[in-house]
């Protein structure tokens, strides 16, 4: 068992955690749930002895009577990876680029007990079969590199039990995964704590997903604990003010206007016809990642693209954004041919705009906010009264005109999504192409930026086509949606009846695999949330 | 793997082919006919005339770059219109010199920068890191040539522990190495310095990585993390480096070749240049270039040898 009692953090002056009091107990699942920037990262660091080299801890983590606050390093570097494993958000690049899996699973054996390291990877290979790894399918001497994002959070899985610890620790572990990968890798870590009894800390921001497995949920608010319950009793009660600020946001949907529902019998804004496009593969062969695919969408209209990744969905986005060639078919926006490249006339790109899932990687750090949402303008000419305009866009967006002298770098992720709204509307497109666009926000943000988008829609006659894998989300904002897999449209259908009457395997996969809170656990009758797949809440 | 190497030996080949075409079409666009140049301004046209055609001056470009092509290939790179003896000959006396004292230098650069630069990286922000930050630079900063006059000043003329110029040849390998001694030190301490700060700030880029953290959760130190994950992906901003270093020292090193009286390959190009002897212009530069390539050429294995994601391209 481990205990935390009253642990706080301080980073230079600034306190990141208040008081923490956790028990882990083996064999139980403790959810740890909060916005980004609410401690958890650092709470799970500390439990670790892996804090920022300038953050000071006070208070005690308990060991087997032991605290670890008080521990020398060389102690503490024999409790890691022994007695405490620990797994992070981003499978992709939490494993050694240069070291076979094997080996990285087999230098935990050998850091811990010296062995050698034929006996070492005959563990190694014991453990990956454990996770889901089997032998033959996954040899050890493969690379992360030849692995799925899934696989590869399996590699960190493996190594992290490799020496049976007695606490788990899981850091948005399934953050980065699509909604089916995810499941699985949630099944196999209650797995993992039923059988071998470890505790696991599972820190999430997703409600959902604590709600399907945890034993205990704990919320956390600006470094500390304000709730902690048995799963049931926190999700029916509710006590804190905060716990239900956060419920009421996991569960929001916009608001809907009555007659939104896509108008018929006008032409179609965005036309697909069979389209075709080929990867070459490194291994030789070709990859058929969008195959015969048609697709309409008529103005105004809000169309969600749904699938697991790899399914196609950012191959079709980048194709219908004129960004790469076909290889047969035609797409045609408001009745003109998208070509790729240069032979695409400017003013047909600018009635397409796009918003990227990553509100920090999608801007130049180095200009300021004016330049970044002028920026469209090269396609359309830049009018005289164009600081107006952008002036005009930050306000729409709920952001303030005076925010144009500023840079990115002084906004927050939500915020920063709203600059790339901005960016978007201001040469008044007709269609927006929402990539995973809120996928990275807290919930709390995703729900203002929801409502946002659903305003804008309204006052500007857009049409969406929201690519998403959070089927929640994608019910709450679009009237239709398309379920793509192989590269194929299987489905397409009215939002409501794809997702609660899916007919297409891959679509009722894809609905069960969604982690949701129990109907009768929650006090309004609202319909169930979806995992909120996001890439927010790392490190505090 | 092989696929890789495959392909980069056909790069390496077209390179070649590429360079020397480029090698001998400068030479022939520079101004001045070597002809009259050799027999000086007083001579007969005629006289000329028949030197040029002996040469082989004047036949057309294409012609002249086979034959020359041609015979590059069974090394014969022709004679020096100065010395008239066979430039082959020259370059390969000066190779035995440059070849050897680039290697030192390089070896001795790669052996002081990676203990200093990874004790950099693993005391970053610290005074130890601070040292070095500070030493390098000056490393950096002094002229190598002054450094290498404090080293004679030192080492020869005080402490008479090593000769303070010429080379006796390798027929004497006691006091040939010992010759090529502080040459290669003067050599080295300013790429050692480069290596070294290169070293540690890829170190600590690679140290921000997830994977450390993955490893530091594992049980490991931060010593071990630091040798057994960092270091190795840290390599390939090194290596580049080291490829151009060791290009450079080849022949870069005429100030040191001057100042320790070293027949090496810059000076024999620095002469040749001085006395317009083109031919051995063009040979020596091919050759150099060629020795560029080959570096590169290995510096691309080595990357494949440590990443595997690169040996699939």
């Amino acid at each position: 068992m481990i205990l935390t009692q009253d642990l706080s953090v301080t980073i230079g002056q600034v306190p990141v955690l208040s008081a923490v009091d956790l028990r882990l107990d083996p064999g139980t699942i403790t959810g740890l749930v909060g916005e980004s920037g609410s401690g958890k990262s650092m709470t799970a660091l500390a439990i670790i002895g892996l804090l920022p080299r300038h953050a000071a801890a006070s208070g005690r983590i308990m060991l087997d009577g032991q605290n670890l606050l008080t521990m020398p390093e060389t102690r503490l570097c024999d409790i890691r990876g022994r007695r405490i494993g620990m797994i992070f958000q981003e499978p992709m690049t939490a494993l050694n680029p240069l070291m076979t899996i094997g080996d990285q699973v087999a230098e935990v054996l050998r850091v811990h007990h010296g062995m050698d390291r034929k006996a070492a990877l005959s563990r190694a290979r014991a453990r990956l079969d454990r996770v889901g790894l089997p032998d033959p399918r996954f040899p050890l001497s493969l690379y992360p590199h030849e692995l799925s994002g899934g696989q590869r959070q399996r590699v960190a899985i493996a190594l992290a039990i490799a020496e049976r610890p007695d606490l788990l620790i899981a850091d948005e572990p399934t953050t980065a995964l699509d909604v089916t990968t995810q499941a699985q890798i949630l099944d196999l870590l209650a797995g993992l704590v039923r059988d071998e009894g470890m505790a696991l800390l599972l820190i999430t921001h997703d409600l959902a997903v604590v709600a399907g497995i945890a034993d205990r949920v704990a919320v956390m608010k600006s470094g500390r604990i304000v709730e902690e319950a048995p799963t049931e009793r926190l999700f029916r009660t509710q006590d804190h003010p905060y716990t239900r600020r956060l419920f009421a946001a996991s569960l929001h949907v916009p608001a809907r206007r009555e007659h939104e529902h896509a108008r018929s019998g006008t032409t179609p804004l965005l036309q697909l016809r069979n389209a075709v496009r080929e990867y070459r593969l490194p291994q030789g062969g070709r990859l058929r990642a969008v195959d015969d695919v048609s697709l309409t969408i008529r103005p105004g209209e809000s169309v969600g693209l749904v699938g697991e990744s790899g399914c196609g969905k950012s191959t079709l986005t980048r194709a219908i954004l004129g960004l790469d060639p076909l290889l047969g078919g035609s797409i045609e926006l408001d009745g003109m041919r998208v070509t790729a490249g240069r032979n695409m006339p400017p003013k047909l790109r600018a009635r397409m705009q796009v918003v990227f899932q990553d509100p920090f990687g999608s801007f130049d750090p180095r200009w300021r906010i004016d330049r970044l949402i002028a920026e469209p303008f090269h396609l359309t000419g830049r009018p005289p009264d164009w600081r107006d305009q952008v002036a005009g866009a930050l306000e729409e967006v709920g952001l303030d005109a005076s925010d144009a002298r500023k840079y990115i770098h002084e906004f927050s992720g939500g915020q920063r999504q709203r600059i790339a709204i901005a960016r978007a509307l201001i040469i008044r497109p007709r269609l927006i192409v929402l990539d995973e666009a809120v996928s990275a926000l807290d919930v709390r943000v995703r729900a203002q930026v929801l409502d946002l988008l659903a305003d804008l829609r309204r006052s500007h006659d857009m049409a969406y086509l929201f690519i998403s894998h959070d089927l929640s989300v994608v019910r709450g904002i679009t009237e239709r949606v398309l379920v793509m897999q192989n590269g194929r449209i299987v489905e397409d259908g009215r939002a409501e009846q794809v997702i609660d009457a899916p007919r297409h395997a891959c679509t009722q996969s894809l609905v069960a695999a969604m982690p949701r809170i129990p109907q009768a656990w929650t006090a309004r009758p609202v319909p169930c949330p979806g995992p909120d797949i996001s890439h927010a809440g790392r490190g505090a | 793997m092989l696929r890789y190497v495959f392909r980069r030996t056909i790069s390496l080949g077209l390179s070649l082919l590429v360079a020397s075409a480029v090698v001998f079409a400068v030479v022939e666009l520079v101004p001045g006919d070597p002809a009259s140049f050799m027999l000086g301004t007083g001579a007969q046209p005629e006289t000329v005339a028949a030197l040029r055609e002996q040469l082989g001056l004047d036949q057309t470009l294409p012609v002249r770059y086979a034959a020359w092509a041609a015979a590059l290939l069974q090394g014969d790179f022709g004679q020096s219109f100065t010395y008239k003896t066979p430039i082959a000959g020259m370059i390969l006396d000066r190779m035995q010199v440059s070849l050897p004292l680039a290697m030192m230098a390089l070896l001795l650069a790669a052996s002081i920068a990676f203990p200093v630069g990874i004790y950099a990286a693993a005391r970053r922000g610290r005074i130890g890191d601070a040292a070095v930050m500070g030493g390098t630079q000056l490393g950096i900063a002094l002229p190598n040539f002054w450094f290498a006059m404090l080293l004679v000043l030192l080492f020869a003329i005080t402490l008479r522990w090593l000769p303070a110029g010429g080379f006796p040849g390798w027929g004497q390998p006691g006091p040939a190495i010992k010759a090529l001694i502080l040459p290669a030190v003067a050599l080295a301490l300013p790429q050692a310095a480069i290596l070294a700060r290169v070293l540690r700030s890829a170190l600590i880029d690679t140290q921000g990585q997830d994977y450390i953290r993955t490893a530091r959760a594992k049980g490991l130190t931060a010593g071990q993390t630091l040798l057994r994950h960092a270091l190795r992906n840290a390599l390939i901003p090194v290596l580049t480096i080291m490829g151009m270093q060791f290009s450079f020292l080849l022949a870069g090193a005429i100030i040191i070749e001057n100042v320790f009286y070293l027949p090496g390959l810059g000076r024999l190009i620095f002469q040749a240049i001085s006395q317009r002897d083109l031919i051995v212009v063009q040979s020596a530069v091919l050759v150099l270039v060629a020795a560029v390539i080959a570096v590169n050429f290995l510096v691309d294995l080595a990357y494949a040898a440590i990443d595997p994601r690169l040996r699939r391209r």
